[in-house]
């Protein structure tokens, strides 16, 4: 579990009793969020009417994001378009560079996910509250259910929306950590069944490493799409 | 078909996990140490990023955008314009052509009609004249056909008279002999 140790960086700094020093994962979110800025400024630079590569790509993700947006949350979405953007390509960018060897993967922490997800959490509630007044306590009460079944299914609402930001953060979280330690596993498989038994686990490393790209991709994309989810109910009440 | 897959996954991390906690002492995830430094570099990092996103970087992107589809309607615009006039020039065209068609068919007729004309007209003349030569031929010949008996007549005449003065060597009366040419000229007939 080394790959997954967080240490300080340069000198300790300490606010009171907190310590805030820069650590590997300090390290790896400027990074992230460095090369988000400086692939999307070099692609927003220049406005040509036939895109060069750069360009493409920073114009392809704003339209892949924004009708990302628009399918799931509707029009009425589009003030937290900005957001959205900016936490796909964060979590994106961290998985991916989480991928490089001996790189530090800032989503395989619980607390990194958890703090994003609580973020949400509480500005997608605010935004209901803000919305729609107690009215977003209709969200607890499905229309079309048994009188008798309704407290049982009020009960249940209430628990599967308070668990949304733990599920969001644990998904996002496991899901990096298993896969980077399924790596090292068969990694470690490799050196001690040598040169002669290493072949199997190596090749398994190898589709391993593809499917954690993948993995990378989306888990990045199913954040972004749940905080899309959790935006609609808040805005269009359906319940 | 994913989740399941990651189920496998998170099942068989369990397994290893366990194995390995033995000598690495747990999940560097649930050591507090460093957690207020990454909630820290995280709002930090996320939040300017955030910001420089939303200001200045995609708001370009959006313009970017815009101005683009702007301009390939204004394109598709002025093609379809220029697509609208090619047309009407092409049966501005085809409308002259077929005008100078029918000009070109008059002025054929015209000739064609004048031409007509001359030739019936000189032909025309020429019967009259034809004609009138004709017809003045026919009056000669007529005349002459009735002048005819009488001048035979007259040499008969003369002819006998002058025959008779060298056969007999007298000369007969003008008036007897005449009417005796007459007939004889009576009885051929």
């Amino acid at each position: 579990m080394y790959q997954f140790n967080v240490y300080r960086i340069g000198p300790e700094i300490k606010l009171g009793e907190v310590d805030l020093s820069f650590t590997n994962a300090s390290l790896f979110m400027v990074i992230s969020s460095l090369a988000v800025l400086i692939i999307f400024n070099l692609g927003s630079k220049k406005n040509s009417l036939i895109p060069n590569k750069i360009q493409l790509l920073a114009e392809l993700s704003y339209t892949f994001v924004s009708k990302m947006i628009n399918d799931t949350a509707g029009s009425k979405a589009k003030p937290y378009f900005s957001f959205i953007f900016s936490l796909f390509m964060f979590v994106l960018f961290c998985n991916m560079f989480g991928m490089i060897p001996y790189a530090f993967t800032v989503t395989s922490h619980i607390i990194v996910t958890f703090v994003l997800a609580a973020f949400i959490f509480f500005g997608v509630t605010i935004i209901g509250f803000i919305k729609h007044g107690f009215g977003y306590l209709k969200l607890f009460v499905p229309s079309g259910v048994p009188v008798v079944l309704l407290p049982l299914i009020v009960v249940i609402e209430v628990i599967s929306y308070l668990s949304r930001p733990v599920s969001l953060s644990v998904r996002l979280f496991a899901n990096m950590m298993a896969g980077h330690t399924m790596m090292k596993v068969f990694g470690g498989f490799v050196i001690s069944l040598g040169i002669v038994g290493g072949w199997l686990p190596l090749g398994f490393s190898v589709a391993l490493t593809g499917l954690e790209i993948l993995v990378a991709f989306l888990q990045a994309y199913v954040f972004a799409i749940l905080t899309c989810i959790y935006l609609n109910d808040a805005l269009n009440l359906h319940h | 078909m994913f989740v399941r897959f990651s189920q496998i996954i998170l099942i068989c991390f369990l397994i290893f996990s366990n194995a390995e906690s033995a000598e690495s002492g747990g999940m560097p995830q649930l050591n507090p140490e460093f957690w207020f430094s990454q909630i820290f570099w995280l709002i930090i990092t996320f939040g300017i990023m955030f910001i420089l996103l939303s200001k200045f970087i995609l708001p370009k992107i959006s313009e970017n955008l815009e101005s683009r589809k702007a301009e390939i309607l204004e394109n598709i615009e002025a093609a379809e314009k220029q697509r609208e006039e090619s047309d009407k020039k092409l049966k501005e065209y085809e409308k002259i052509i077929l005008e100078t068609k029918i000009e070109a068919k008059n002025y054929f007729n015209k000739a064609r009609e004048k031409i007509l004309k001359d030739v019936d007209k000189k032909r025309e003349n020429l019967e009259k004249e034809i004609n009138d030569e004709i017809s003045n031929v026919e009056k000669e010949i007529l005349d002459l056909k009735n002048k005819s008996p009488e001048k035979i007549r007259k040499i008969a005449i003369e002819t006998s008279s002058d025959l008779i003065k060298q056969l007999i060597g007298v000369e007969v009366n003008n008036s007897s002999i005449s009417a005796i040419v007459e007939d004889v000229s009576r009885k051929t007939n």
